[in-house]
């Protein structure tokens, strides 16, 4: 079994900052981690690896520094890493990123063997699209398994994958054939700790590096800036509403009495909504 | 399959940020809403589409259709005419009995065709795990731009569409432009936009389309469905009334007291963020960014910070309250009515105090 | 067990660890270096100041690619009361130069490229991965590590210590005593976040300059301990740290007295409308010579803030912690190649070496004074302070008071508040501590 993890390196969005002038991301301290919801994907496949046996590449489309990013993931136990980096890539959309992320999982099929799941996150906490995994699914022809929740039987021999799928108001369980691309739902499983070995030989290991020639991309148009069809044309902080909040003081009343005579100054027809919504009709 | 055109190689090296639609994207006009139906239920997201759906073909001067997909007697044709008393001036639908059930590849395939035939110049469907797993297929099979969950959308004087969406965890939005690729596509999360008026109105056209796969062509198959039990719906993003608490509140007991408010308002209750990391309450209760959007008549958030991530999910609620012991807390930048105290020692008395105002208020109606 | 047995392991990933391992892996050694947090650094707490001197003597080029915020060319104290502030400013375009000798820098960020310079000299490099145990022979000797990932026992000829003031290895090993609070500031500390041209123009600083404040007086309550500013590229760091003893007798919160500082009439205004992004507590070793413990043993020695190597009255630390990581991995690297073995005996040669150095030598001189301070306290955090302020005002008060009933108040107040007999006492003993 050979299973690809995509995982991304994403700016801890909790850190970020926003220039109040000139409105654009200040990235000076801010520390950049594994897309959080990528971490189900890597657990999923480190465990179904360890069941069945067989390999698994972590992949990431990534400046130089995403390095780092595989290199924790190998801590966790996984057998390679791809870094896909060149500056072509740069200012990639969601259609350029899974034009180049399926390039090099083609080539990962050819130089390591072929390929039986291909596994990303939910969504990234950056870019928050949730559009790579599908778009890498359809590049591939691979069937396009989101959402997934559990993973209930994997049939090497028959090339058969049975899992149950987040779908709205309900689980829907699935049946069908590898290869497959399943996106991970978030807290289906724990990332574990590696171990002693498993680090030591991670700190050791050699990230295979491709640039898009390496990955058997001839036609750059497609990458990057000039392979994406949206453009961002404008960058913006969310305006701040022109009033603050009336701050209530209790004054004579007990502030709950005081709180409850505010908002229904603020919104008189709120009170016979309550009534009725109170009353259960 | 039904490819798309070869995309020329754009002018001038750069995809083009300047407009330069190709010849062969000139006909295509109109804006779409895929209607989200599965067994006979249409996602309420898919009304509020067509509110913002209205809005765009108004300005562009073009008609807006509605797209139905599933099952043959199915439900497909009632959302159609469903669709006309929200906006919408016709409809494409398919049904096919590959469809009764929402399977990514032949609902891919069905948008797809229905775009190469009939030519859309917008297309949009709602965030859900459905339209987010379709609209990804669709984008990248047809080769457009796709803005994913989009939080407004305007035209541009130039006639495209300017998406705007957060980004960076919700700091910052950008608005985003697929200039010469067609069609322009976008997701939009539920109660993101408002809910349109139903204006009861008969469908303008039907457009029945006919769809060739069969069953043998689809590899996945759909062993079972099984529906979330009721109690643990939570139909936070659609109540009218929400109580929410976050980590101010210290502890998972205090929750109970936001329950308590919550039952005698006859409201949701919700959540931040850190709470359900915590396991104090499931993730189906959380509310903002990574969680969900509300849009409630009266909001109280007690114990919340803040965070511009918890802010994207509550601003289009009509009142804010917000109860925090920080008076600097980011929270009353963008609340309406503010009360900076202990929250677990006011929401009891908050609780007594609706309850007799609520019954009060009935009884004098009542005597009326 | 793990079957590879490495020539050294290194508990630790702050200045001392990184430098101790840098050593060590630059002349070829076999080392493995533990870190416990995310990455080299992200535990760390610092002000902070790096001295260029000491990091040239590791990696003489740092200045092409290390993480430095601004080179410092000016220094101000100033002695607060609740009120208003006297304050010494010393600013020189000699610091301008082409090397300058001290920055600011960012710990998460400097500690990272530090640990890359680890990493690329050779050493093994595991974050995440905390020490539990020195493992110990039958005879006692220090034989490898035990860590919190399954795998079990690590080898290793020798293991440096460097796991900062709060590490509990070597305390639980029985090694060192665990840090008296009377020995130990609590510091606590926020990053302000502004535009760059709002730090320079407050700061009056213009391209990479920087400033840093450093205050004492009443808002440490009459506690000893002090209160500082640094300007970084695009955020100040603001704290304050006083004595964990001070703390426990009087009942205030470190917390409380930074909100204190960042209010007083003198920090607000060079604060506000920033963004808060990091609040970090850390402490801060400052018993002085007189607290240094054991240095090393059979198979272990003991570096940086781990040894108490910290020097309270200049604010240095992490110059003291680099180069005691330094002269370890040096003495080590030494009995290596004598092919010696890594006994107690022949370990001596770090405590050695290390008395050479400014380390010891600075520490010795200033050794009577954390005492001083401590017992004085009252005075010379609350009670001076407070007159000298007062004895400003009255200076540059035009109010038709002659100048002689002025001379004559403030003396007065002095001795007021002390005998005569006290105030020189004080000096003197400042003075003799000092020297
Ligand atoms: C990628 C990303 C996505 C995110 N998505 C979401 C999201 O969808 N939803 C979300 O909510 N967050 C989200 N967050 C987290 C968000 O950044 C904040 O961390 C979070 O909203 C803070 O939750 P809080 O306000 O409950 O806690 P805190 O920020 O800890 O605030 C607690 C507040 O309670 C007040 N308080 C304390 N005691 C009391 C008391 N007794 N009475 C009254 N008030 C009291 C305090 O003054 C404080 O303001 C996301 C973060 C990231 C990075
Ligand atoms: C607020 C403040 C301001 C300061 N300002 C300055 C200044 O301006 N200039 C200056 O020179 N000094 C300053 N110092 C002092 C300076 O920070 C320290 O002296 C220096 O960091 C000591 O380095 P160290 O390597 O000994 O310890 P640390 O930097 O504390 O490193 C110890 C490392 O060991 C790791 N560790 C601990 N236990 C284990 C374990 N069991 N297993 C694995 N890893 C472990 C920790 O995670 C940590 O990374 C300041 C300190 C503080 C708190
Ligand atoms: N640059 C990238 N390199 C590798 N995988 C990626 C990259 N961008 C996105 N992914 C994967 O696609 C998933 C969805 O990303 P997004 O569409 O950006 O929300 C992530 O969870 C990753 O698994």
């Amino acid at each position: 079994m050979h299973i690809v993890v995509c995982i991304k390196q994403v700016p801890d969005s909790a850190q970020i900052r926003v220039h109040p002038v000139t409105n654009t991301i200040m990235r000076q301290g801010v520390p950049t981690i594994i897309n959080p919801y990528d971490l189900f994907a890597i657990e999923e496949a480190l465990r179904l690896r360890d069941k069945l046996g067989g390999q698994v590449t972590i992949l990431t489309m990534g400046p130089p520094m995403a390095e780092d990013t595989l290199r924790k993931a190998l801590t966790f136990g996984a057998d390679r890493a791809v870094l896909l980096t060149d500056r072509f890539f740069a200012g990639s959309d969601t259609l350029a990123t899974t034009f180049a992320l399926a390039a090099a999982i083609r080539k990962i099929g050819d130089t390591f063997g072929p390929v039986d799941i291909v596994f990303t996150g939910k969504q990234t906490i950056d870019g928050d699209t949730a559009q790579v995994g599908p778009g890498i699914a359809k590049r591939l022809g691979l069937t396009q398994l989101t959402y997934v929740s559990r993973i209930a039987d994997v049939d090497g021999e028959a090339r058969t994958i049975k899992v149950e799928r987040r779908a709205e108001g309900g689980v829907q369980e699935l049946a069908t054939k590898m290869p497959c691309l399943i996106t991970m739902l978030e807290g289906t499983n724990e990332i574990r700790r590696g171990s002693m070995n498993d680090a030591l030989r991670a700190s050791r290991a050699e990230i295979v590096k491709w640039s898009a020639a390496d990955a058997g991309i001839e036609d750059t148009a497609k990458c990057g800036l000039r392979g994406s069809p949206t453009i961002v044309k404008k960058v913006f902080a969310p305006s701040p509403r022109a009033t603050k909040a009336t701050m209530v003081e209790p004054g004579d009343a007990t502030p709950a009495e005081a709180l409850i005579a505010e908002i229904f100054k603020q919104q008189p027809e709120l009170e016979s909504k309550l009534m009725t919504l109170a009353r259960g009709y | 399959m039904a490819e798309a055109p070869k995309k020329p190689a754009a002018a001038g090296g750069r995809a083009g940020t300047k407009k330069e639609l190709p010849e062969h994207f000139k006909d295509y006009k109109h804006v779409w809403v895929f209607i989200e139906q599965e067994r006979g239920v249409v996602h309420p997201v898919s009304w509020e589409l067509l509110g913002a759906g209205r809005d765009l073909a108004n300005k562009l001067g073009v008609d807006l259709a509605a797209v139905v997909l599933g099952a043959p007697g199915g439900g497909v044709k009632e959302a159609a005419a469903e669709a006309s008393c929200y906006g919408a001036d016709l409809a494409y639908i398919v049904e096919s009995d590959v469809l009764t059930d929402y399977r990514n590849e032949p609902y891919a395939r069905a948008m797809t065709e229905l775009v190469n035939t009939y030519k859309p110049e917008i297309l949009l469907l709602g965030a859900t795990t459905l339209g987010r797993d379709l609209a990804g297929a669709v984008a990248t099979t047809l080769l457009t731009g796709l803005t994913a969950d989009s939080t407004a959308l305007d035209v541009d004087t130039d006639g495209s569409l300017a998406a705007t969406r957060p980004t960076f965890g919700g700091s910052l939005l950008c608005t985003i432009y697929t200039l010469n690729y067609r069609p322009q596509m976008a997701t939009v999360r539920p109660r993101v936009m408002s809910m349109p008026d139903r204006v009861e109105r008969p469908l303008g056209r039907l457009i029945e389309h006919t769809f060739t796969m069969v069953e043998d062509d689809v590899v996945t198959k759909v062993l079972s469905f099984i529906a979330d039990r009721e109690s643990d719906k939570s139909s936070l993003a659609y109540a009218d009334v929400v109580v929410a608490g976050g980590l101010g509140l210290g502890s998972p007991e205090n929750f109970q007291l936001v329950r308590q408010l919550a039952s005698v308002l006859g409201a949701e209750y919700g959540c931040s963020r850190p709470v359900v990391q915590k396991g104090w309450l499931p993730a189906e209760r959380q509310i903002g960014q990574t969680g969900k959007t509300i849009r409630p008549r009266l909001y109280i958030a007690a114990g919340i910070s803040g965070a511009i991530q918890h802010r994207v999910g509550v601003e289009g609620a009509d009142l804010i309250v917000a109860i925090n012991t920080d008076k600097n807390a980011p929270i009353f930048d963008f609340a309406h009515v503010g009360l900076v105290t202990d929250a677990v020692r006011l929401l009891p008395a908050l609780t007594e105090a609706f309850r007799k105002r609520l019954s009060a208020s009935t009884s004098e109606r009542i005597a009326s | 067990m793990i079957e590879e047995k490495f020539d050294a392991i290194v508990v630790g990933a702050g200045m001392a660890g990184n430098a101790a391992a840098l050593t060590m892996a630059q002349r070829g050694m076999k080392v493995l270096q533990l870190e416990r947090g995310e990455y080299s650094g992200s535990k760390n707490v610092q002000g902070a100041i790096l001295y260029a001197d000491m990091l040239e003597k590791l990696i003489p080029d740092f200045r092409d690619d290390a993480p430095l915020e601004r080179h410092l060319v000016e220094q101000r104290f100033w002695m607060m009361d609740d009120r208003s502030h006297v304050g010494l400013h010393y600013r020189s375009e000699d610091f301008n130069e082409q090397s300058p000798n001290r920055y600011t820098i960012i710990r998460a960020q400097f500690d990272k490229w530090f640990s890359k310079k680890v990493q690329e000299a050779g050493a093994v490099v595991l974050c995440e991965t905390t020490v539990v145990e020195l493992v110990k022979d039958s005879f006692g000797k220090v034989i490898g590590v035990r860590t919190d990932r399954s795998g079990g026992l690590i080898r290793a000829d020798v293991v440096v210590i460097a796991e900062g003031v709060t590490g509990l290895l070597g305390t639980r090993a029985g090694l060192r005593e665990i840090p008296k609070p009377e020995n130990t500031a609590l510091a606590v500390k926020e990053m302000h976040f502004m535009p760059r041209e709002t730090i320079e123009s407050r700061f009056n600083l213009k391209g990479d300059e920087g400033m840093v404040i450093e205050a004492a007086g009443t808002i440490s309550r009459g506690m000893t301990g002090m209160g500082f500013i640094y300007s970084n590229k695009e955020c100040v760091s603001i704290g304050m740290g006083c004595l964990v003893s001070d703390f426990q007798r009087t009942g205030e919160t470190p917390y409380g007295l930074l909100d204190a500082f960042k209010r007083h009439p003198s920090v607000a205004p060079l604060i506000e409308g920033s963004e808060v992004k990091e609040y970090s507590a850390h402490l801060i070793p400052e018993g002085g010579f007189k607290a240094i413990p054991q240095l090393y043993g059979d198979g272990w020695v003991v570096v940086g803030d781990a040894a108490q190597l910290n020097n309270a009255i200049h604010r240095e630390g992490s110059n003291l912690a680099m180069t005691s990581g330094r002269i370890a991995g040096e003495a080590i690297f030494q009995l290596r190649s004598r092919r010696e073995e890594m006994t107690e005996q022949n370990l001596a040669l770090y405590k050695e070496m290390l008395d050479k150095s400014f380390v010891i030598k600075d520490l010795k001189k200033y050794k009577d004074m954390p005492a001083l301070l401590h017992t004085q306290s009252q005075n010379f955090f609350l009670t001076y302070p407070q007159l000298v302020n007062k004895a400003m005002q009255s200076f540059v008060r035009v109010d038709g008071t002659p100048k002689v009933e002025k001379e004559k108040k403030t003396i007065r107040s002095f001795v007021n508040a002390r005998s005569w007999f006290g105030l020189f006492a004080d000096g003197f003993r400042l003075a003799r501590a000092w020297r």
